[in-house]
């Protein structure tokens, strides 16, 4: 019993953990490549660019906040600045919507176009952050570190290995699922809501039935802001804040959303915790977990990890593959536009 | 002068012209269809009327309003409603979310009209929290009818609604699109189906390639010896 | 004006750039970005005969040119006997059994009937497969990898320069020969890539085709960041050979011919030996993209291009007509993807050491779609043009950002944070005006600057 608690608490500590907050960060992530397919119908690559503008925005604001003295208390002051970068970010995006995407739109131009658009967005965005912020790693984290200190828990239970759990992972899933009830509870009670859901579905009925496509446009890149200041917040509390860093977040969430099935959100959150739990699952060697686990006779020499943990965007990839030749529309039926 | 017509239109989608001084008129309350060969331009006509094709020469007149240069949207606005011959509803979306849409430009209570479409399609209230795209074949036409009505439009008008349904399923339709005239609402629908069509029809429309060949009542068609031969297989 | 002055009148153009980046700042940077550009161009003709000839989106050309420059490394440096006696040969037996079992198990996947005992079969054969392979490649991994790590620890050359040598060449001389070997090379191992790369992905839509092939690249460089047996992985392997008969600069300093020659005409030898070094890079790589481009052009000019654009343009009505769709795109992804490969083991050539870490998406992939788009989708010559402007730009931009940032900045006071923090970021604005090209060109010269006949 002794050793398998221990196991657990390993397991946990290295596998489940953080896996359920990076597969949150993920979902977020998803959730906002997922909306612009199905409301704008393209795969836009700027979108690590744009968590990476929100999270910057954030920062800054809370470094400016830090300056005045405005703190949490246990909690990170990203927090109190995440709405500012929100703010700023969907002007942003609203700006290059009516700069840039609004002439594709009108002009009915076929998504490939749209995605190379979209790379041309993703240049600027990428330059403009680097410039503003550099391109060093930036922490932000200033709330209370831990909830679970792995000493004391190892004194409170007496077992070998302490379990960790710092606010930060806390502070993700909460604000993750949050985040997502309230998404789902727009789409799904709300008039607005409702109109996105049906120009997703069916462009010119929603045309005929007289919803404004504007407005849609208008309301799902503000989604959009929400959802990637949100996830790239997160992320950098989590980890840290590197622009490259993000900017590679595009292949992952790529992948969770159309694992889960592009322009289905239920299917984006599907997917980004089936791409976090495999990613970690794969390139964590499980062997301090198996020494615990298994009989004396059996434990493993190795490290048992399948793969190293430079691969994990092989293993984000081989998922995308595998769907895509045997369900191309994705796990959760996505659309296929 | 009636309620609706679409009067003298010549054009086509590109260089040249399908319909040919082409005349397509409703009155109020009631059914008017357009049948004819394949190819005979029936739905363009009907795409005519409703604004989703330019017009070279003619004019579509609604109660007495010259509606020529609306959008499909702005006729939407003006009391037309058009349910397409495929891709007519909101698969993803429960039945009732279907109507709702249809409402989208209302903001007045909706519940009253979602009643009357429930006793119209009685079907449609035990399905009204499943998906659209679960629906069988006839209860889908029923569900993109009855988002087209959610607008309380003055006008409906209906690409081949019964395309790709079993004949008692028509039956059904049929009768249910009679109970939506008498209410007042005119009616002007495409049909494969020509002799069923014809005989819920007040007035009848047979084109050949874009023009306008018979028009009369529709039990005058049916009666009509050389449309019975050419057009109704007898 | 008709099209052709108009074209070219706009290679003239970009020449006059390089000519006055050549008086005004130095000739040694000019050429150097002539070098690159030629080679950029190169790499603008590959994707352009998939994307332009056949409107496949390839976001992997990073992982292709990576590939091609690992060709350098196999091909075009000396053997390492003590890597193959150590149990080097058990590496590609490792990959052989692992290559089996996955053919094995789509195999048995296409030939067993559906149920869930073929689901089982595969699996087994698969995880069978991966301890089998794990067992033989691990230890000879670790064995060869152990060999003298902080210089070698790799399996090296795979032995043309040491058949040439013993031909009877100086090692030296065998090397450099090598590397025109490592060219072709270079393009049949992305050739080779792109054909397994085909095979699984070419079936998806457009944007599907996109994120996998960004992921195949992404792959392709944490396998060369890490597999230190092949390549040394993040400890670069350097000092590789010029091209024959390109020489080293400190050669040169040394010859006596070539210090008359620099006396005579009044000429700094170490600034005119760099020249003349990169002169021979020009000459040489002006004929390989002569070759490229002469053999895109007949490629495109062939009922075999004019079949390529009918299929681009529609998809139904040619495969309607009996046209073979897949394999005509499994052709052209191939080849593009092979004079990816040339350009890319050209750099590696050109740069003289392979570093995985500096494979970078903006740089290598997304930079090569700016050449592409604002040369012109489809035209071979636009292409080109678009490698040797956008690269000069690239270039350019930095040093003429800094200038007008220097300007913008001169009336702030010196003490003013902000003013170090602007003159410090601006390498950071040529993304951003490669970037507003890009747009630019997509809006108001959508087909580009030499735009497809």
């Amino acid at each position: 019993m002794h050793d398998f608690l221990n196991g657990l608490v390993v397991l946990l500590n290295y596998v489940i953990i953080p896996a359920t907050t990076y597969g949150s960060q993920l979902a977020l992530g998803a959730l906002g490549v997922t909306l612009v397919y199905g409301i704008l119908r393209f795969s836009n690559f700027a979108h690590g660019d744009t968590m990476a503008f929100g999270t910057m925005v954030t920062i800054l604001f809370t470094w400016l906040f830090q300056s005045w003295g405005i703190s949490l208390g246990p909690l990170p002051t990203a927090l109190l600045a995440m709405p500012i970068g929100i703010v700023v970010t969907a002007l942003f995006l609203l700006g290059t919507d009516r700069l840039v995407y609004r002439f594709y739109r009108k002009q009915k131009a076929a998504p490939v176009i749209l995605v190379i658009v979209s790379m041309g967005v993703m240049f600027i965005m990428n330059g403009l952050v680097r410039f503003i912020i550099g391109t060093g790693e930036q922490n932000f984290d200033d709330g209370t570190r831990v909830i679970i200190n792995p000493f004391a828990f190892k004194d409170a239970t007496g077992l070998d290995q302490g379990l960790a759990l710092r606010t930060t992972q806390v502070i993700t899933v909460v604000t993750a699922v949050v985040v997502v009830a309230a998404l789902f509870w727009f789409l799904n009670r709300t008039r607005s809501g409702k109109s996105m859901r049906a120009f997703s579905d069916n462009e010119d009925l929603a045309l005929l039935s007289g919803i404004n496509p504007e407005r849609v446009v208008t309301i799902t890149w503000i989604l959009v802001a929400i959802l990637t200041t949100v996830a790239g917040v997160l992320y950098g509390l989590d980890k840290s804040f590197k622009p490259f860093t993000y900017f590679q977040l595009l292949l992952p969430i790529f992948a969770s959303a159309v694992v889960g099935g592009l322009g289905n959100p239920l299917g984006a959150i599907g997917g980004g915790f089936l791409v976090a739990y495999s990613e970690v699952a794969v390139t964590y060697a499980f062997k301090l977990v198996l020494k615990y686990w298994l009989p004396a006779g059996l434990q493993p020499s190795g490290l048992v990890q399948l793969m190293g943990t430079d691969y994990k965007y092989a293993v984000s990839f081989a998922i995308l593959i595998i769907v895509l030749l045997f369900k191309p529309t994705g796990l959760f039926k996505g659309k296929s536009v | 002068m009636p309620f609706l017509i679409g009067e003298a239109m010549t054009g086509g989608y590109g260089a040249a012209d399908i319909l040919h001084d082409c005349t397509i008129a409703v009155e109020k309350g009631e059914i008017a269809v357009i049948v004819g060969p394949n190819g005979a331009g029936k739905s363009t006509a009907m795409k005519a009327v409703f604004g989703m094709l330019k017009l070279r020469k003619g004019r579509v007149v609604l109660d007495g309003t010259d509606i020529t240069d609306l959008s499909p949207q702005d006729r939407v606005a003006k009391g037309m409603a058009f349910v397409p011959q495929t891709q007519n509803i909101f698969t993803s979306m429960t039945v009732e979310e279907n109507l709702e849409m249809g409402a989208f430009l209302r903001r007045d209570d909706i519940r009253t009209t979602m009643e009357q479409i429930y006793h119209l399609f009685p079907i449609l209230r035990d399905k009204r929290r499943q998906a659209a795209g679960e629906l069988s074949g006839g209860q889908r036409q029923q569900v993109a009818v009855g988002r087209a009505l959610m607008t309380q439009p003055k006008l409906l008008m209906l690409d081949e609604p019964t395309a790709g349904v079993s004949p008692i399923v028509m039956d059904e339709l049929f009768d249910r699109i009679i109970e939506v005239a008498r209410t007042g609402i005119s009616i002007l629908m495409v049909e494969q189906n020509a002799r069923q069509a014809l005989e819920i029809a007040d007035k009848g429309y047979v084109l050949v390639q874009g023009a306008n060949r018979y028009t009369d009542t529709g039990e005058a068609l049916l009666a009509n010896p050389e449309v019975r031969k050419s057009f109704l297989g007898g | 004006m008709n099209s052709t002055m108009k074209n070219v009148s706009l290679f003239v153009g970009v020449t006059i750039l390089f000519g006055i980046a050549g008086f005004l700042q130095s000739w040694n940077v000019a050429l150097d970005m002539l070098v690159v550009g030629l080679i950029s161009a190169v790499t603008a003709l590959g994707v352009n005969m998939q994307w332009g000839y056949a409107g496949l989106f390839n976001v992997g050309v990073m992982g292709f040119s990576a590939l091609g420059g690992l060709a350098m490394v196999l091909v075009a440096t000396p053997l390492r006997p003590a890597a193959w006696a150590a149990g080097g040969w058990l590496i590609p037996i490792g990959l052989a059994i692992g290559a089996a079992a996955i053919a094995l198990a789509i195999a048995i996947w296409n030939r067993m009937p559906k149920g869930r005992t073929r689901g089982v079969v595969v699996v087994a054969v698969l995880i069978a497969g991966f301890v089998l392979y794990r067992a033989v490649f691990d230890p000879a991994v670790s064995a060869v990898e152990a060999i003298n790590p902080s210089s070698g620890g790799n399996i090296g050359g795979l032995g043309l320069a040491w058949v040439l040598q013993h031909l009877g060449l100086s090692q030296e001389t065998a090397l450099e020969l090598s590397v025109w070997a490592a060219w072709p090379v270079g393009g049949a191992i992305a050739a080779g890539a792109a054909w397994l790369v085909a095979k699984t992905a070419l079936g998806l839509r457009s944007d599907y085709l996109a994120i996998a092939t960004l992921g195949i690249a992404e792959i392709i460089i944490t396998v060369l960041k890490n597999e230190d047996w092949l390549d040394r992985g993040v400890k670069n392997v350097i000092g590789l050979p010029r091209p024959w008969p390109v020489p080293l600069e400190v050669n040169l300093q040394q010859s006596h011919a070539f210090l008359a020659l620099c006396q005579s005409w009044g000429l700094n030898p170490v600034t005119f030996s760099s020249i003349t070094v990169k002169l021979g890079y020009v000459a040489i790589f002006l004929v390989i993209l002569a070759l490229v481009l002469t053999l895109a052009e007949l490629a495109l000019k062939s009922p075999w291009g004019r079949m390529m654009r009918a299929i681009r343009d529609n998809e139904d009505a040619s495969e309607a007509m009996g046209k073979d769709v897949k394999r005509r795109h499994l052709q052209v992804f191939v080849l593009g993807a092979a004079v990816i490969g040339v350009a890319g083991a050209m750099m590696t050539t050109y740069s003289g050491q392979f570093v995985p870490t500096t494979y970078q998406p903006l740089r290598w992939t997304f930079l090569i779609w700016v050449m592409v788009i604002v040369g012109g989708s489809g035209n071979n010559w636009g292409a080109v043009l678009g490698g040797l402007l956008i690269w000069f730009l690239w270039v350019e931009v930095e040093p003429l950002g800094d200038m007008l940032m220097h300007l913008i900045t001169d009336p702030m006071p010196s003490a003013w944070p902000l003013k170090a923090h602007l003159l410090n970021s601006t390498q950071h604005m040529r993304l951003m005006t490669m970037g507003l090209i890009l747009l630019l060109v997509l809006r108001f010269s959508p087909r580009g600057l030499i735009p497809e006949k």
